[in-house]
């Protein structure tokens, strides 16, 4: 069993409560190796707005601990959702150690073993935490040298490193472990001087292939979620719910819920609930409530959310500006003005949102399905009037976040209930609470205005979005006028901007931005008449994306054309969380039905070092698959406040049969620092899809999802 | 109502008296402790709560357990004989054909019964075969390979 799921096999021990204080005393004999990220820019650049903004620890934010047992262990408040960096942290962890991968363990976002982390969102771990664990594991290496050449007499010079052993390379009989080392001592060292990490000409471990190391514990169904986990005496709680966000509980009747064998109902203000300890007989019993509401009227629906969003937009803020736009229009000989649209969508994780909250006098323990544990904490913390050190937040495997899981009412929910009850207690949201209560990606508007010279060059660019936020706004073309300015330059909306809660959604911002951006830029190729590529080319000074295009072009077979063509071919380029991504797809559109078939989506990063290429991989084709569904049918219906798209039956995200041929390229780049993987080759498929519709058909495509009825319409103007 | 039903659970007799309306999914998480099985939609949309039931694959989010009655019912955990795993989880381990793993359970129970029903299925049919299970992570090129993959293992025997 792997140690980060320590806590799987017997939950109970697991919540015995530990003194925050002394948990480093808790965890036994061994060698310590203190360090916090190095970079903390990082800290403050982005990140999801609910998170508690906290100091950044000055301390410390993970430690390495080298065992008695000779396992090497990574504590560290990070999680895993599906990313994969319980497997590439310990590659990273094992190379620079020397010890075997399958005696690394990772310890993540369990908040009294695990320093404080903001939470995993940005793609940040390999970019951010995985150059500091690197360090602190050469480190940790470096020590156990030291302490080799005292035990063996051996210089430090003459020794080398292992499988977790030490040995005088002049005569490899005379060795020690780690394991040897480690006994009996309890060593404790803050890396503080930047140390020398392994180039990657050495990499053993790194940089190689390498399957999930939780594959196993998923394939036999023995992870743990949140929602598996269940204590002694634990009541599933279910909740009852407005129809519609805004709306208030006027009277309810509880009666015939208050009969049903064994339930318990509760009461607390708007709170109301039933627990039982099966969940779905609570759930019976909270359809025997009777509940009237006040529904406040719906002044919007997923029709004039854009108009309302335009006629409440914040002022602008200039995020990127240079020459002079009025000049740069008088050397223009077309002009192109165009407004982009995209829908609210949901994050629709498999996993619904989960806790299970249990306190013991002053204490609580929390497992909960979430993205920033630490802030799990602080929320539950605050809502039990507990000290935050009392409260232990435990994050089991969790089903897919996409953002959506830095957000946890149900954890402050499980908490009030578990309070309220006496007893431990489990909420875990249905399909349509999911939906209901989700922070979805921001509706959002982009306004371009653009012109081209008589020879085809950019001549200026005013870029205007709303609502999404700023991220990926900025362009990266060589265009001599050009302004970009956010309104609400948030994912989070403004009070009052929209009905229900939005926030961060996978590369959030930059879906939107990259859709209008690499449309308008189509659009004025198309104009020029130059092939989408070729133009692109001509426009780009960036030695990375040009390397990026290229290689896309030619993987792809590019064959120069102006468009439209009539193949359906498309290309867009994004840059996120520091990786450059070119996508090309060909599509096939149904004149009759304007329905959409994506034949083939090619895509090329440059993420610097790949510390998994596997995991890298992966992750680009889950981008590809999960960006069919906003580019094609993800967007939400919703009348006011009242959402009306809740289960799979009406929102639809992608399925197998939508799959298109997948191929994914990296470009060997492994001497420039890493880059995030889990977000960037999503933000160019609404663009990418855009523009190979046009070129099939010459029909321009201005608001995602792209819907049937939508391209069909588009066809019909032509 | 409340009544005594038996069948068997992963190759072993199982007696529990329970509401028989009661739903499959629900009483093998929390009457049995069978966590393996995992809660998607409730409304049959996902395929998350796939379990077998005398060999067909069924939603057991929309099955009353009474359905299970002297029935042969195999969830995740029961797949594979021992400590081993069938070839199907082991091809989805192969094929890196899982992320976060909360779809994982109810992927691996459809491709089971599906190959049963077709030992060497072409890429649409595997498609079409498990076109009603969803996977938000974007895992399905793998899981098109790892169908594949172990549908040549086994040869067409299971």
């Amino acid at each position: 069993m792997n140690e980060y799921q320590y806590w799987a096999n017997d939950p109970e021990e697991a919540a015995v409560p530990m003194d925050r204080r002394g948990f480093l005393k808790t965890t036994g004999t061994g060698i310590f190796l203190f360090f916090k990220i190095r970079d903390i820019s990082f800290f403050t650049q982005e990140g999801p707005g609910r998170v508690a903004q906290q100091n950044v620890p000055s301390d410390f934010n993970a430690y390495l601990k080298i065992g008695e047992d000779g396992r090497v262990a990574c504590y560290t408040g990070k999680i895993e959702m599906g990313q994969g960096i319980v497997t590439s942290l310990a590659q990273m962890l094992a190379d620079e150690m020397d010890v075997h991968i399958d005696n690394v363990d990772m310890v993540m976002g369990d908040t009294d073993l695990c320093p404080w982390d903001r939470g995993t969102f940005g793609s940040l771990s390999t970019r951010a935490f995985g150059p500091s664990l690197r360090t602190a594991a050469a480190e940790a290496r470096r020590v156990l040298i030291e302490m080799a050449s005292e035990q063996l007499k051996v210089p430090v010079k003459d020794l080398a490193t292992e499988g977790g052993a030490v040995f005088d390379r002049t005569n490899t009989k005379i060795r020690t472990t780690y394991a040897a080392l480690a006994k009996g001592k309890r060593i404790e060292r803050h890396l503080t001087d930047p140390v020398v990490v392994k180039k990657p000409s050495e990499f053993k471990i790194m940089s190689k292939p390498l399957t999930r190391r939780d594959a196993r514990e998923k394939v036999t169904g023995k992870a743990q979620y949140a929602g598996d986990i269940q204590l002694p005496g634990m009541l599933y709680a279910k909740i009852l719910r407005p129809p519609a966000h805004g709306a208030k509980l006027l009277d309810v009747d509880t009666g015939e819920a208050g009969k049903v064998e064994g339930a318990r109902v509760i009461r607390d203000g708007d709170l109301v609930a039933v627990l039982h300890k099966y969940p779905d007989v609570a759930q019976a019993a909270l359809s025997k409530i009777k509940a009237k509401f006040d529904t406040p009227p719906a002044n919007v629906d997923d029709r004039s959310i854009y108009d309302h969003l335009l006629k409440v937009a914040p002022g602008g803020k200039v995020v990127a500006q240079a020459g002079d736009l009025a000049s740069g229009e008088k050397e223009s000989s077309s002009v192109l003005e165009q407004t982009y649209l995209n829908a609210y969508v949901a994050h629709a994780p498999m996993e619904p949102h989960t806790a299970v909250v249990k306190i013991e006098g002053k204490r609580a323990t929390v497992w909960a399905s979430t993205q920033a544990p630490f802030g799990a904490r602080e929320e539950v913390a605050k809502e039990l009037g507990f000290r935050t050190e009392d409260v232990r937040v435990i994050t089991p495997f969790v089903g897919g976040g996409f953002g959506g899981k830095t957000a946890h009412r149900q954890v402050v929910e499980a908490a009030r209930l578990a309070r309220l009850s006496g007893s431990p207690v489990q909420v875990a949201w249905t399909r349509s609470e999911e939906f209901f209560y989700d922070t979805f990606r921001p509706a959002a508007v982009v306004k371009i205005r653009s012109g081209i010279t008589g020879k085809g060059r950019i001549s200026f660019w005013d870029y205007n979005v709303y609502f999404a936020g700023e991220r990926g706004a900025p362009h990266f073309y060589e265009i001599p006028n050009h302004r970009t300015t956010a309104y609400n330059s948030s994912w989070v909306g403004a009070e009052g901007a929209h009905p229900f809660a939005t926030g961060a959604w996978r590369a959030p911002g930059n879906n939107t931005n990259s859709f209008a951006r690499e449309s308008q830029i189509d659009i004025m190729a198309a104009r020029a008449g130059v092939d989408p590529v070729e133009f692109r080319l001509q426009h780009l000074s960036d030695a990375k994306m040009k390397r990026v295009l290229q290689t896309a072009a030619e993987k792809f077979g590019w064959k120069p054309a102006k468009s439209p063509s009539g193949r359906g071919h498309g290309v867009a380029l994004g840059i996120d969380a520091g990786t450059y991504v070119a996508s090309i797809a060909e599509v096939e559109v149904n004149k009759g039905t304007g329905d959409v078939r994506v034949k083939r989506v090619l895509a090329v990063q440059d993420m610097g070092l790949v510390v998994n290429p596997a995991g890298a991989t992966i992750q680009m084709e889950g981008c590809i698959t999960m960006g069919l569904g906003y580019a094609l049918r993800e967007g939400l219906h919703f009348k006011g406040g009242e959402i009306t798209d809740l289960n799979f039956g009406t929102y639809e995200i992608p399925r197998f049969s939508w799959l298109p041929k997948i191929e994914t390229h990296i470009l060997d780049d492994e001497n420039s620092p890493p880059q995030g993987g889990g977000e960037p080759a999503i933000v160019t498929m609404g663009a990418v899809i855009a523009n190979a519709i046009y070129d099939a058909v010459g029909a321009r495509i201005f608001e995602l999802p792209m819907i049937p009825s939508r391209v069909k319409e588009a066809i019909h103007k032509g | 109502m409340e009544e005594t039903l038996r069948f068997k659970l992963n190759g072993k007799p199982v007696s529990l008296t329970v509401d028989g309306d009661r739903l499959l999914l629900w009483v093998l998480r929390t009457d049995l402790g069978l966590t393996g099985t995992k809660y998607g939609c409730g409304e049959s949309f996902c395929g998350a709560c796939t379990v077998i039931v005398n060999g067909e694959a069924v939603r057991s989010c929309q099955t009353p357990v009474k359905e299970a009655r002297d029935k042969e019912v195999v969830t995740i955990e029961g797949l594979a004989a021992g400590n081993g795993l069938h070839p199907v989880q082991k091809a989805f381990m192969e094929h890196d054909a899982l992320q976060c793993g909360y779809c994982t359970p109810g992927m691996i129970m459809n491709a089971y019964s599906f190959l049963r029903k077709n030992p060497a299925p072409s890429v649409a049919e595997i498609v079409e075969g498990m076109d009603d299970d969803l996977c938000r992570c974007g895992a399905h090129k793998r899981i098109i390979l790892a169908i594949q993959a172990a549908a040549k293992e086994m040869h067409g025997g299971l």
